[in-house]
């Protein structure tokens, strides 16, 4: 459906995938990558045995288990029996239905997140789809990336298609130079601390302002990855020469003449002059400091000046009675510094930060200083890549001298669905992305702050400004 | 996929916002390769105390409420993770249909999917209904989708809004894979055209 109206980014990759318009402007939306893991893909593959059905296109699918493995001692298996089972039938599922697949033990094995544009196989212009929320992520490619649950997750395997309504556009403009110690981490904390957790309901965001653009990828991707957080299932990055440089070379990449074709598409891609937006929000980097969340809801976020909020002058009761069970859940008073809390556990890692530049940041921080005593700190990389890269650039040995234990990559803690987990009361400071009760443990309280800051409360026992520790 | 017409039942009052499906169905109830048996685990850690045991201020642990099948909650119900497990948990419980001011887009999908009705309505009439559902169990509500009503005990209708193309998928039970199927000639015209055009697009055979 062609038009001369001005188009969003999003209008433009939402009108090139529409397949056919069914009843009540319903569309029926191809699907360009479809990424696969083994928890919510079982279901859907049983599906497609019970109907007789095949993949419609295994050539536009790529599995890899991410969620349950261990970070310990890999090589000699899942101990745990139902992990073990559910990764198992993952690999006889890729088999027998001839889908790609990237092994456990294989070096390129990582969080579907980060191994997407890793490896080149999310590119602009794209509509990926994964069932995880986090694949929004992908979207700071300039791609159209979303998650779904099983039963779409069966749709795409048989037809390549969604079945999807149009979102609305929504735009998050950020402006300004980023103060010393913040990071693409405390922007997306920003933001979701400002629109709220159903901020983005309805909509696709695309982000914009000079403050996004002079993001690296690695900042893009963790403020993309966090949209779900603000309640849209996809955010959206125009890609200029910064995604080209990081997308070229890389090895499912368009390589000689179908690179410069591929060129030439993307740079249509970004949204025309006077292209309107449903809702638009704007930010100025100038007004965010390092950010730590205190609550269970990923906007109940201050900056690390800040203190835990009154709760007992919140008009609606509603509102009131969630803050104060947070509160209750959390182990916190009104008026704490959040300097003043004290750490348990430190996790660096996760599809939201769990990229060399991650790590490099929290090594900078780390490098000369011990973990404080009593703190379990983990760093988990994103990927068998980044792992590898982080050994050759000696980052891996300044956190490993600082008292950080260094793991396979997976999601791990961010999750708990392997055995990385915290214990009921302890105080996690930690790169991922959900704050939720139980999330990282059964009655773990998870505070999310960027890597810079996790190493920060890591080398000091407590929650830190990092700009203080220079 | 069951079909979903008109349901009469217990609806269970769950006055809270921002319930996640962390909080729906924990993590570690997803290594399961079935839809089924994830009810006994719905609203885990709510439910049950760290030894195992009822917690007996929760609302599902109540008589009538243990035979709900219908949910009222406060806003941006299902936030959180993509996992369908949290539907097949609420269904797998009995629940049929959650009423709320708003949901979470992915749940609200989800919920489509496996024939439970996500119904959108006002906090005021979510409210009221709540104080309906804390009559107990002589206060059943129904929710009619062919009408699109959802009436309360005292006989009052309240009238909802619902995408019409999936109400007609539910009404029917319509498995909307082999829907999207009776689009093949479409689907393959897309794709030799965009084969055509996007030549350089890249696969990722081995």
């Amino acid at each position: 459906m062609s038009t001369t109206k001005p188009r969003t980014l999003f209008d433009k990759v939402w009108d090139s995938h529409v397949v056919e318009t069914l009843e009540d402007g319903t569309c029926l939306l191809f699907i360009d990558r479809h990424l696969v893991h083994e928890v919510t893909s079982p279901q859907a593959f049983e599906g497609l045995r019970m109907a007789g059905r095949k993949l419609r296109r295994p050539d536009l699918t790529i599995a890899v288990a991410d969620h349950n493995i261990p970070t310990l001692g890999r090589a000699q298996g899942i101990k745990e029996e139902d992990s073990r089972i559910q990764v198992e039938t993952l690999e006889a599922n890729v088999k027998a239905f001839g889908v790609p697949y990237i092994p456990i033990m294989d070096e390129r094995q990582g969080i579907v997140h980060i191994i997407g544009p890793e490896l080149g196989i999310s590119l602009p212009g794209q509509t990926l789809v994964c069932g995880d929320s986090h694949t929004s992520t992908h979207g700071a490619l300039g791609a159209l990336a979303f998650g779904i649950g099983t039963s779409e997750v069966e749709h795409v395997m048989a037809t390549q298609t969604l079945q999807q309504k149009p979102s609305k556009n929504m735009r998050v403009d950020v402006s300004g130079g980023l103060p010393f110690g913040t990071s693409a981490k405390d922007v997306v904390l920003a933001i979701i601390g400002k629109i709220g957790t159903a901020g983005g309901t309805g909509h696709v965001i695309e982000y914009t302002g000079d403050t996004i653009r002079g993001m690296d990828m690695a900042g893009r991707m963790t403020v993309s990855n966090m949209t779900i957080e603000g309640g849209a299932r996809a955010g959206m990055i125009a890609p200029d020469q910064t995604t080209f440089d990081y997308i070229k070379g890389r090895p499912y990449a368009p390589a000689g003449a179908a690179w410069e074709q591929a060129l030439a598409y993307w740079r249509t891609l970004p949204s025309d002059p006077g292209a309107q937006y449903d809702t638009s929000v704007f930010l100025k980097a100038e007004d965010i400091a390092p950010m730590v969340t205190w609550g269970t809801t990923p906007e109940a976020v201050v900056p690390i000046t800040g203190v835990v909020p009154n709760v007992a002058d919140i008009a609606d009761e509603g509102v009131r009675a969630q803050r104060q069970r947070m509160l209750d859940y959390m182990g916190l008073t009104p008026g704490q510094k959040m300097t003043d809390l004290k750490v348990d556990v430190v996790f660096i890692g996760s599809c939201t930060n769990g990229r060399i530049e991650d790590l490099r940041a929290a090594a900078a921080v780390a490098k000369g200083r011990k973990v404080a005593a009593g703190v379990r700190a983990l760093v988990v990389p994103g990927s068998g890549l980044v792992k590898s890269q982080a050994e050759r650039e000696g980052i891996a040995q300044i956190l490993i001298e600082s008292g950080f234990e260094w793991r396979e990559p997976c999601c791990s803690m961010c999750l708990g669905m392997n055995p990385d987990k915290i214990s009921a009361g302890q105080r996690c400071a930690s790169t991922s992305n959900r704050n939720f009760e139980g999330r990282q443990g059964i009655g773990g309280r998870t505070h999310l702050v960027s890597p810079s800051m996790a190493a920060a409360a890591a080398v000091t026992g407590h929650f830190a400004d990092v700009r203080e520790l220079g | 996929m069951d079909k979903f017409t008109k349901l009469t039942g217990v609806a269970a009052p769950m006055p809270m916002a921002n319930i996640d499906t962390d909080k729906v169905i924990p993590a570690r109830f997803l290594k399961t390769i079935k839809r089924s048996g994830l009810g006994v685990h719905l609203f885990d850690a709510l439910r049950y105390d760290k030894d195992g045991k009822e917690r007996p201020d929760f609302v599902l642990n109540q008589e009538p409420y243990r035979k709900a099948e219908i949910l009222i909650a406060h806003e941006n119900f299902g936030c959180g993770s993509s996992r369908e497990h949290a539907p097949w948990a609420l269904l797998d419980f009995g629940i049929r249909c959650v009423i709320a001011p708003d949901f979470a887009d992915i749940f609200h999908n989800n919920s489509f999917k496996n024939g439970i009705l996500p119904v959108r309505l006002p906090r005021a009439v979510c409210d009221q209904l709540i104080e309906d559902a804390k009559l107990g169990g002589n206060a059943r509500i129904t929710v009619d989708l062919e009408k699109q009503v959802v009436v309360r005990p005292n006989g009052d209708e309240i009238p909802f809004k619902i995408d019409p193309f999936r109400r007609h998928l539910l009404l029917n039970g319509l498995d909307d894979i082999g829907q999207t199927m009776q689009h093949g000639k479409a689907l393959d015209s897309y794709e030799a055209k965009r084969q055509a055009e996007q030549p350089w697009q890249p696969t990722l055979s081995a």
